[in-house]
This record gives C-alpha cells, sequence and structure tokens, in this order.
C-alpha cells in the first residue's frame, strides 16, 4: 500500500474545477508523505480517439502517473458503476490515499465506496497537516461553528474528500505524466440504478452573478412579512435581493434568487448578508464576493469568518437604521 | 409499502457551543435537543407515501435516554411505531460503526424503503446513510427532492449542483437520503401526540447487537475555527452601526 490517488471529476469531458482543488491537496499529501503522486478519471470508452485530448489535460499537471478507467459502463454516472470500476481500480493500484474532491456526485459514490475496503470517508475537509508519522484532517462539525482534526487510525487506504475553495487550484505544478487505461470488468445487470439526462427547471431570469450589489436575507428574517424590510435595504443599495437556501424552500422567494451550492455562485463588488449564519453550503456560493458585510445576532456565527464588515446586532433594528443611512448619503 | 426513517437527536439550532473538558466534544449539560432538520424531513416524506400508497412507518433512532423525546415527536407526526437503539457511546464511533447498529436492528424488518436525511446537523458527514445501504446492499440515492413509487420499483429526483437535477430509478428495497425543504413538514395534531402514548417502541441495548468494528477514523480535538479574514466588528447602537457602516461603504468600499 503506497501512493496517493486523486479521482478527478468531469461531466461530459469537461472538468470540474474542484478536480483540481482535490489534486492541490493530493500533492500536499504526496508531498508531506514523500509518496508518489497519480491521478485517475472515469470514462466511457465509446468515444474512441477524443479520449486522448481528453485526458491530456491532467497529463500536464505534475503526477507520476495518470490512468483512464473506462468502460462503456461508466458514460453515465451510477452509484454501483462507479463503485465496482473503483474498487477494482483501487485494488490493483494499492494506494495508502485516495482523494476527492466534495462535490454532490462524490457524496453519492465515495461512503459507501470506503465502506466495501472496511474504511470510513473523511469527508468535506478544509485542511489537512501531517504530524509526526501521520495526518491529521480538518472538518467541520455545527455546521461550520467548530473545527475537528481527525486522524485515520483503519489499517487500509485512507479515503478523504475535500471541501470546495478549501485547497488552491492555482498551487498546482505543471508537468507531464503518461495516462495509463484501465479496464474494469462491470456487468450491466448489476447496476441497479437507472439514471434519466441531467435537467434544469424553468430558465432562469434572474442572474445574479453579474449584479455589482447584492443583498442577502437569511433565516434570521423568522417570517415572509419582514422581507419588505430587506428589500428596501437592496432597493437603496441599489442592489438584487438573495436569499439562503431556507428562504427558497419556504418558498418566500423564487429558487432563482438563492445563492449557495445548490444555487447560483456569485462574486459582486458588495454582499451583504442579513440573519444568514453562512452554513458552507451557502459560503461556497458568495466567497468569490469582493466585500461581505455581515449583520447577524450572533457573533460566533460562520458568516463573520468570511466578513470584511460586520456587526453584530438585531437585524430588525441594523437594517431600518442602515436604509435610512443609505438613503441619507445618498441624497435621496 | 413499510418505510424505516432513521433520524437523529442533534442539539436544536443555535445553540451556543461550548467545548467540553476532554476537548473532544461539546459539552451537553445544559443544551436542548431535537430532530436534525434533514431527517425531519425524511419523516415528512415517509409520511406522505404512507398516506397514498398505504403501509407502515417505522422510526429508528440510535442514541441516548434522550433521543425517546424525538422518537415520541415523531410518533405523534405519525410514524406506527419506532425501533430505540439505546446508547451512550455515539460519538465514539465511525460512521461505520453506527451503520452497522442500524443495520443489525432493522434488517429484519425488511422494509421496501429506507429514508433518512442527507446530513446532519453536528457531524455533517452526509454518509450514515449511504453505508447503511451498503451493509445492507440494496441501492441508494442521495439528495432526493422527490419520489415516487411504482411497482416494485422507484423514481427520484436528485438535485445535482448549480441548479440542475435528475430522475432515476431503482427497485426496491432502496435507501434514499432526503434533501431539507422538499416540502412543508407537518405539526403534531393533538390526537396524534394522544395516540403515540399507545405505540410500540422496541427498545434495542446496544450491547445486544453485533459488536461494532474498531473506528478507523478518530476525532482527536475540537476547537472553534482561527478567523482568516479581519473582520472590521462595527459596534454602537443601530443608528451609529448604521452610519458607520454607510461611511466604510463609501469610502473604503465605493458602492455609494
Amino acid at each position: 500500500m503506497s501512493g496517493v490517488l486523486v479521482i478527478l471529476e468531469h461531466k461530459g469531458g469537461s472538468y470540474n474545477r474542484m478536480s483540481w482543488e482535490a489534486l492541490a491537496a493530493g500533492q500536499q499529501i504526496a508531498v508531506a508523505s514523500g509518496q508518489p503522486l497519480s491521478a485517475a478519471v472515469l470514462v466511457s470508452n465509446e468515444g474512441g480517439s477524443d479520449l486522448e485530448s481528453f485526458t491530456g489535460e491532467f497529463a500536464n499537471k505534475k503526477l507520476d502517473k495518470g490512468y483512464r478507467v473506462e468502460h462503456a459502463l461508466l458514460k453515465d454516472y451510477t452509484a454501483d458503476g462507479y463503485i465496482s470500476a473503483l474498487e477494482q481500480f483501487i485494488k490493483k493500484i494499492d494506494p495508502s490515499f485516495i482523494v476527492f474532491p466534495h462535490t454532490y456526485q462524490v457524496r453519492d459514490f465515495a461512503p459507501r465506496l470506503a465502506a466495501r475496503f472496511g474504511q470510513v470517508l473523511l469527508a468535506d475537509l478544509v485542511g489537512l497537516r501531517k504530524e509526526g508519522d501521520s495526518f491529521v484532517f480538518v472538518r467541520q462539525l455545527f455546521q461550520g461553528k467548530l473545527n475537528a482534526d481527525y486522524r485515520h487510525t483503519g489499517s487500509g487506504p485512507c479515503f478523504v474528500s475535500v471541501q470546495a475553495g478549501a485547497f488552491r487550484a492555482e498551487s498546482l505544478e505543471a508537468g507531464s505524466a503518461s495516462v495509463e487505461a484501465f479496464a474494469p470488468e462491470l456487468d450491466a445487470t448489476a447496476i441497479r440504478s437507472k439514471p434519466e439526462a441531467p435537467f434544469r427547471e424553468a430558465a432562469q431570469t434572474v442572474d445574479l452573478s453579474s449584479a455589482p450589489i447584492i443583498v442577502s436575507v437569511g433565516r434570521g428574517i423568522k417570517e415572509q412579512d419582514n422581507l419588505p424590510m430587506v428589500e428596501e435595504l437592496a432597493a437603496a443599495l441599489g442592489g438584487e435581493l438573495a436569499a439562503s437556501r431556507p428562504i427558497c424552500d419556504n418558498g418566500w422567494l423564487p429558487m432563482e434568487r438563492q445563492v449557495g451550492s445548490s444555487g447560483q455562485t456569485v462574486s459582486p463588488k458588495l454582499y451583504l448578508a442579513v440573519g444568514i449564519s453562512g452554513a458552507i453550503q451557502h459560503l461556497v456560493g458568495m466567497k468569490g464576493s469582493k466585500t461581505v458585510v455581515a449583520i447577524n445576532k450572533d457573533e460566533n456565527a460562520p458568516i463573520f469568518e468570511v466578513a470584511d464588515y460586520g456587526i453584530v446586532g438585531d437585524l430588525f433594528e441594523v437594517v431600518p437604521a442602515l436604509t435610512e443611512a443609505v438613503k441619507k448619503a445618498k441624497g435621496a | 409499502m413499510k418505510i424505516i426513517v432513521a433520524i437523529k437527536q442533534v442539539p436544536v439550532r443555535d445553540s451556543t457551543l461550548r467545548i467540553d473538558s476532554s476537548g473532544k466534544w461539546i459539552d451537553e449539560d445544559d443544551l436542548s435537543y431535537e430532530i436534525n432538520e434533514p431527517d425531519a424531513y425524511a419523516l415528512e416524506e415517509a409520511l406522505q407515501l404512507k398516506e397514498k400508497h398505504d403501509g407502515e412507518v417505522i422510526a429508528v433512532l440510535a442514541g441516548p435516554e434522550r433521543g425517546s423525546q424525538t422518537i415520541r415527536e415523531a410518533l405523534a407526526k405519525g410514524a406506527d411505531r419506532a425501533i430505540h437503539i439505546e446508547c451512550d457511546d455515539l460519538a465514539s464511533l465511525d460512521t461505520l460503526g453506527v451503520a452497522s447498529r442500524l443495520a443489525a436492528a432493522i434488517k429484519d424488518e425488511k422494509a421496501d424503503l429506507i429514508l433518512t436525511g442527507l446530513q446532519s446537523d453536528d457531524l455533517g458527514l452526509g454518509q450514515t446513510g449511504v453505508v447503511l445501504a451498503e451493509l445492507l446492499g440494496i441501492p441508494h440515492a442521495t439528495i432526493i427532492m422527490q419520489v415516487e413509487a411504482g411497482d416494485g420499483s422507484i423514481k427520484v429526483k436528485r438535485e445535482l449542483e448549480d441548479g440542475w437535477f435528475q430522475h432515476v430509478q431503482m427497485p426496491l428495497p432502496a435507501l434514499l437520503t432526503i434533501q431539507s425543504g422538499i416540502s412543508k413538514l407537518r405539526y403534531a395534531t393533538l390526537m396524534g401526540i394522544k395516540k403515540a402514548k399507545t405505540k410500540e417502541v422496541r427498545r434495542i441495548a446496544a450491547g445486544d447487537l453485533p459488536q461494532a468494528a474498531t473506528p478507523t477514523v478518530t476525532l482527536a480535538r475540537i476547537y472553534l475555527p482561527e478567523k482568516k479574514k479581519e473582520t472590521q466588528m462595527i459596534e454602537g447602537s443601530p443608528n451609529e452601526a448604521a452610519a458607520k457602516l454607510v461611511e466604510k461603504l463609501k469610502f473604503e468600499v465605493r458602492v455609494i
């Protein structure tokens, strides 16, 4: 058992950017442990020659080895197909660490794959470091309110997945790697789920990604009837109104105004978060904002982790005061 | 249709969390507990499926005595009976340990469908359901928004990232992890609360279940996250804070 293996994710041939962040985490483990680094991608081999150019993109990263796990039954993602293919592949190359990006797809199959090796996936890591002979893996608890250091104490391979944005893809070193194909044996009858083509619901008419100012509201607003107060602030600032998931789940605002992993990803000049605690699912959608302002009654709310300016207070008092102050400053 | 819902009890949202003297977990003494929110949606989905297709809903919970309150609430909302795996050592187990107990406690029920929330609000690992499916040898799907039950199979709507969805069909029995917010949660009625008192709760001592394997991952320490960003906290009364913030927005952020 030796080496670090990173499993890259792609959709129809284009890589998920989190794949490169996972590779950066893999590089960090490889360097710290002095073990070789390899990466693999699961593909359908029905495409023929396209495969070469497709794997080219990771062959120019600094890797000791690249692998294409290929089979016609890997064309569409299924948990059964991916788990069976990766189980065979991992048994063959016998790595000590297997690193995934913590995507929705990985959440679907990686825990089950790890269980097949008698292991538990260390999911959604925000950091890692070597201490003595082993690694400490850092993940968040209680929706980001606390951090926890974990250690892998099992005797089998160590499975980890890394949180979006926790490792920097820019730090990846370039290089060249040879890419080898691996053909798992898959049986169509053992793939129990039948996936249909992915789809989007109604076309989005609100494009939050281009808005320079966003005022976003969360659970702290308590009732739908309180929303106009935040709308007024957004209007005074000339910004778009957005929300965290619970607000859209309740139907208080349309889904297309949702920011976060299941909604839109935004990077405005100003992101003003009102009554949003800052669960990671929300943070991944707005971390790229140039300036973040947070108004929240809980001084330990994780939203303050990413805020440039913070006001700890009752939003029902602060927001109307802020709206007035903005109007005054604008001379309206 | 026989449906099992695996529920977890977690500290109420917005609890003030204090790290205990071991440094490995939170001080549980003054906390109040409630059903893990995604599990509440899993229970709701189970109750709605039962209303459509008849059958039985069984809630299963692993945890200490205080868990019986959460079980009673599930029964009051309409679950037909419950299984309580009584244990005080959850924090020392890893996902495989917890999932093995759940699997051992429910495998003889031969349920058609097992539902649970997509993740817990405390540990947030999001994998107990998936690992449980592996231990039971049944297919699974995660982050489910909708369930249509057919004859011996189900069709589910999976949430993907960035506003994408996908329909997936699979044979029963199967396990699904349910996304929060997929429907409106019901309240327990007075009649429901009354009836809950007469419903069966099977208590299983963890010691009577097969011994859990040695954990493969262990929690070494918990702590407050270090701040990565310098946050300027703006103090004062609401009016003062608002005025100061507007100054910042005007001269530093330059958006006014």
